[in-house]
């Protein structure tokens, strides 16, 4: 699988991610400027975390907007595989590529700090080399992470089984004390119906190395590099 | 219409009537309003060190593998694999009293263009934070703007924030300070400076446009505040960490092609200071139309254009052949590019705007001839050394314990650090409360910096030297605690009004504490920053010459944590006296704040910490942790803390009190967790090193030699309360 | 022409900040408040000078946009 990384003016976590793919891939990502129009070649579209211009007016709202992101929604129409991190899950639900959006964390104050998701299905490309309910820690670094979507949507997704993360206890229960940033049902991230769009809050790509504390995260990515 | 220039405008300025008198002299004529302007700034307080540069001249500042010390925009030091560290702090105290947040913001956007202007990628920020009261009602907001502030732009630019501290005091109540550091990696052959060269190269301006925020707070730092500075509110800048991250992403592409001459941003005293400076150091001249600078508001003066302290503006003078090359990169950022003036052979600064000379100075004299004064100074008195035997304990050891972890300046800080991203860029190796130091990885590398920040204020008001050798001490111990080779520090000294002679005995007493422990240590000041006339209706702060420290690791994987890890023998190394003077137990407990501060005896410090080192990096050590305010006991809590295990302790010496024992603040210890106590401390024996095993880790509670015995959950519910419940409590 | 957009976050979202807001107003004593929504106020200026035309360009622009109407609902005035 050939991976790229988009990148907007303002996101930042853009080295993170280089160092996790890499480190799954064998090779370094292609980056793909937001001004740019050709994502040909890509099989993986991976948006990843920051402050797109600012996260002025919302969060990922004028990234939505970017020349690159018609090339991103006909990538996801013909079945291509995008992973959005934070910002690129933001991003994901302003472009209508993912239901639903991301409020302000409901403590109104940024959250940095690790937390723990459950993995709700093993099936995809993204956690098959997780169990399913098996939970692994990662980062969470946002403003803006109180998923949020209208009954009809939630209903939706939970009918379609498209919720592919949740907030839990070290130990996979769910409860409002560990669903920091308020989210809907305690949803960390989202799939489309195709299982092949990942939207997260959480940031795998932090912890790929035990040095920096685990390697949790990098069953994600060698899945990916093993699609 | 500008007001005529005259003496009393002068003095409004902050200008004295002497130093008026040297601008006439220096001139031969009455000055523009515009070059009285460019002349005030250029002499405050703030830019022109006039008050400290005397004392600072003592400060070591050299060593083999420092590569700049003070006098560019920030120290730069050899940190082995081609690379070179690049750092500094600098403080924001008054702007941030007036308007917290965009105080808090502008100042860590202003510490990291220092870095990055030198053409280093910034890679960790830290911040030494001073806080009034908890009781008093603003230091709630402010700690809240303060916070939320350094957050909100250092999340946003994407350097993460690894550490800093925190202390509350009265003293701080109308005068908080707020020290950010930023550190960055560079390439050590490709260093940028700031000394304009090449008559005739454009000067170009890069970055946001141009308003009228911030004009003179370059004076505004350099003032006393009063009851109506509350008033002052508009001249607190406004920062855009959008298009900081952008300058950041775009200057450094500039930097990797050849055409840069001399790059400086614009910080205090905006486009004036960054001009002079360039143009000075350089020893050429510089002519600037202002016409071509870019403005965000309409008809704006001479004058103000020179003073505005916009933010996230960077002047640069370039290769004339490289003009088109660096349009396109600041074009591609959506960054504003202009050429707004030329270097002459001249000497001089010439300004113009529609056409007329609003400024013509010569600019040696304004450099060399800058008014340099030797204030007048006191002695603090000494205070007298306390006997431990005569201060009753009434607490007992594990109520006092419990006590002291949950005081605000002892509690846990994870309120204030859940709200920095601490981990992005993926090289966070010891995140805040993990480690003595941050442990920050370079990328690609083995290699790790350690970072730290430092100084006991209360030491520092009951003796400056003391204090001042104890803050660089501090820093070098919480280094060597994560296995780092101490390199160098960044200072920045926080004091009162300078005109009052036992404040500048403050700081010059500091400034000797200091010199000696950079000497004994080989720990140089590569940079730093003065913040003086910290006073609020004449109450000083404490005297806080805030420490930022900066060690190498060769491999990150031989950092330790402060984690105390289960079934090892915890020996505390370095020797106990029982010194209660100053202590935080002395203050909380028994509701002193008397007596002499700890002395630092600097052989004995080195000795301690290299011991330590060595066994840390050969293996020997798995968890180390300095002891520092509350003491033996507290530093084993937050070991225990860290980790949820527990440890049973042994009888202390019947020679020395136990709450003096366990809470004293003798310097130059470590607590560390070994396999073998027994071997460990014969080799500390032979190396002259005094070393005793305390206790044994295991369980979930500390189990103390008087028989009382404390939970973790315990100690973790008390610690971890304080800023929760204090800021985001319904106790409103 | 000045075009005014005013978002609101839908009635049917949580709004945080206004919950905030209304309880910092009952600590200083405001009493009777009984809900805040926090929203934000775009002002536009435009160089139509019809105020059908401009009307309609502003509802394009939130739309498209200044609100997110998965979550938000926008108001637009012209002026003169």
């Amino acid at each position: 699988m050939k991976a790229g990384i988009v990148i907007f003016p303002g996101i930042n976590r853009e080295r993170d991610m280089v160092i996790a793919l890499e480190a799954s891939f064998g090779v370094k990502p292609k980056m793909v400027w937001h001004k740019d129009t050709d994502v040909s070649g890509l099989d993986l579209i991976v948006i990843p975390g920051g402050f797109s211009f600012g996260d002025y007016l919302r969060c990922g709202a004028m990234a939505a907007q970017s020349p690159i992101m018609h090339a991103v929604k006909a990538h996801a129409d013909r079945g291509g595989y995008i992973l959005g991190v934070c910002n690129g899950f933001q991003i994901l639900t302003e472009a209508g590529i993912l239901p639903g959006a991301l409020l302000r964390n409901a403590s109104l104050r940024f959250l940095s700090m690790d937390c723990h998701l459950r993995v709700e299905r093993a099936d995809t490309v993204f956690t098959r080399q997780y169990q399913t309910g098996q939970t692994f820690r990662s980062v969470m670094a946002h403003g803006d992470g109180n998923y949020f979507a209208d009954t009809a949507t939630l209903d939706r997704l939970e009918g379609n089984n498209l919720v592919a993360l949740r907030y839990a206890t070290k130990a996979g229960d769910i409860t409002p004390e560990v669903n920091l940033n308020g989210s809907a049902h305690s949803i960390a991230g989202i799939l489309s119906p195709n299982l092949r769009v990942l939207g997260l809050m959480p940031h795998p790509e932090d912890l790929v190395d035990p040095m920096m504390g685990g390697a949790d995260g990098k069953p994600l990515f060698d899945a990916l590099a093993a699609a | 219409m500008n007001p005529v220039v005259n003496e009393s405008l002068a003095r409004s300025f902050g200008l004295s009537a002497e130093e008026y008198g040297r601008v006439l002299a220096i001139m031969g004529r009455t000055p523009s309003f515009t070059e009285l302007g460019v002349f005030s700034v250029m002499w405050s307080e703030h830019c022109s060190y006039k008050s400290s540069r005397v004392w600072l001249k003592q400060l070591p500042t050299k060593a083999p593998w420092v590569i700049h010390g003070p006098g560019e925009n920030a120290g730069v030091v050899d940190i082995g694999d081609g690379l070179a560290a690049i750092f500094k702090m600098e403080s924001h105290n008054h702007p941030s009293f007036i308007e917290p947040y965009q105080g808090a913001a502008t100042g860590v956007g202003g510490i990291l263009r220092d870095v990055f202007t030198m053409g280093a990628r910034p890679i960790a920020n830290l911040n030494a934070l001073r806080f009034g009261r908890p009781e008093n009602p603003r230091t709630k907001r402010v700690v809240d703007g303060v916070v939320r502030g350094i957050g909100g732009y250092g999340n946003c630019v994407g350097v993460p924030t690894v550490g800093g501290e925190i202390n509350f005091h009265p003293a701080y109540d109308g005068n908080p300070l707020v020290n950010a550091m930023t550190v960055g990696i560079a390439a050590k052959d490709k260093i940028f400076l700031s000394a304009a060269a090449g008559i005739g190269n454009p000067v170009v301006y890069v970055g946001s446009k141009t308003g009228r925020d911030g004009i003179h707070g370059a004076t505004m730092a350099s003032t006393e505040f009063s009851a109506d500075s509350e008033d002052k509110r508009p001249t607190v800048q406004v920062g855009d960490p959008f298009t900081e991250k952008l300058l950041i992403e775009a200057c450094l592409e500039l930097m990797a092609t050849d055409a840069i001459v001399a790059i400086q941003d614009m910080g205090a005293a905006g486009l004036t200071s960054s001009a002079v400076e360039m143009a000075g150091k350089g020893n050429v001249g510089i002519e600037l139309d202002l016409d071509q600078v870019p403005a965000r508001e309409t008809g704006m003066t001479a004058y103000e254009f020179m003073l505005s302290e916009s933010q996230e503006r960077m002047l640069m003078v370039l290769r004339p052949d490289r003009e088109q090359l660096a349009r396109d990169i600041f074009a591609k950022w959506d960054l504003d590019f202009s050429i707004i003036g030329r270097i002459t052979d001249t000497g001089r600064i010439v300004v113009r705007h529609h056409g007329i000379v609003e400024a013509d100075i010569p600019l040696a004299p304004l450099n060399d001839q800058a008014p340099l004064y030797t204030r007048p100074t006191v002695d603090t008195p000494k205070q007298e050394k306390l006997n431990p035997a005569r201060i009753e304990d009434r607490y007992g050891l594990t109520a006092a314990l419990e006590k002291l972890v949950g005081c605000p300046d002892l509690c846990s800080r994870a309120w204030v650090w859940d709200q920095y991203d601490s981990t992005v860029g993926g090289q966070t190796v010891k995140r805040p409360g993990a480690a003595d130091a941050a442990v920050v990885k370079l990328e690609g590398l083995k290699r790790a910096l350690a970072l730290t920040t430092d100084c006991t204020p209360r030491y520092c008001l009951a003796d400056p030297e003391v204090g001042g050798a104890q803050a660089v001490a501090e820093a070098w111990r919480n280094l060597t605690a994560v296995g780092a080779r101490p390199l160098a520090i960044t200072d920045n000294m926080n004091f009162g009004n300078p005109e009052k002679p036992e404040i500048m005995g403050q700081f010059a007493a500091a400034i000797r504490g200091m010199a000696a422990a950079c000497e004994a240590l080989d720990f140089p000041v590569v940079s730093g920053n003065v913040s003086l006339y910290n006073e609020t209706e004449g109450k000083a702060i404490l005297p806080t010459p805030a420490i930022g420290g900066l060690g190498v690791l060769d491999d990150a994987a031989q950092a330790v944590g402060l984690a105390l890890p289960p079934w090892l023998d915890i020996v505390l190394v370095g020797a106990t006296t029982g010194w209660l003077g100053q202590s935080i137990w002395l203050r909380e407990i028994a509701g002193r704040e008397d007596g002499a501060p700890p002395p630092v005896d600097l052989a004995v410090e080195r000795a301690n910490g290299d011991f330590v080192r060595t066994h840390i990096l050969n293996g020997t050590i798995r968890a180390c942790h300095d002891v520092s305010d509350g003491g033996v006991l507290v530093a084993l809590a937050e070991m225990a803390m860290a980790s949820g295990i527990g440890a049973r302790m042994m009888a202390h010496p019947r020679d020395i009190p136990g709450h003096a024992f366990w809470f004293g603040e003798d310097q130059a210890r470590y607590l560390v967790a070994v396999p073998d106590h027994v071997s460990f401390t014969r080799i500390a024996e032979a190396a002259g090193i005094p070393a005793m095993r305390l206790g044994t880790s295991g369980g979930q509670n500390l189990t103390l030699p008087d028989g009382g015995t404390i939970s973790i959950s315990t100690l973790r519910t008390a610690h971890e309360r304080f800023f929760p419940s204090w800021m985001d409590g319904d106790n409103s | 022409m000045k075009a005014v957009v005013t978002v609101m976050l839908k009635a049917g979202v949580l709004d945080p900040q206004g919950k905030a807001i209304a309880h910092a107003l009952g600590t200083l004593g405001f009493a009777g408040v009984e809900d805040v929504r926090a929203g934000k106020i775009l002002e536009i200026e435009m160089s139509e000078t019809d105020p059908v035309k401009a009307k309609a360009a502003a509802e394009e622009m939130a739309r498209k946009l200044l609100a997110n109407t998965v979550i938000e609902s926008f108001r637009v005035s012209v002026e003169g």
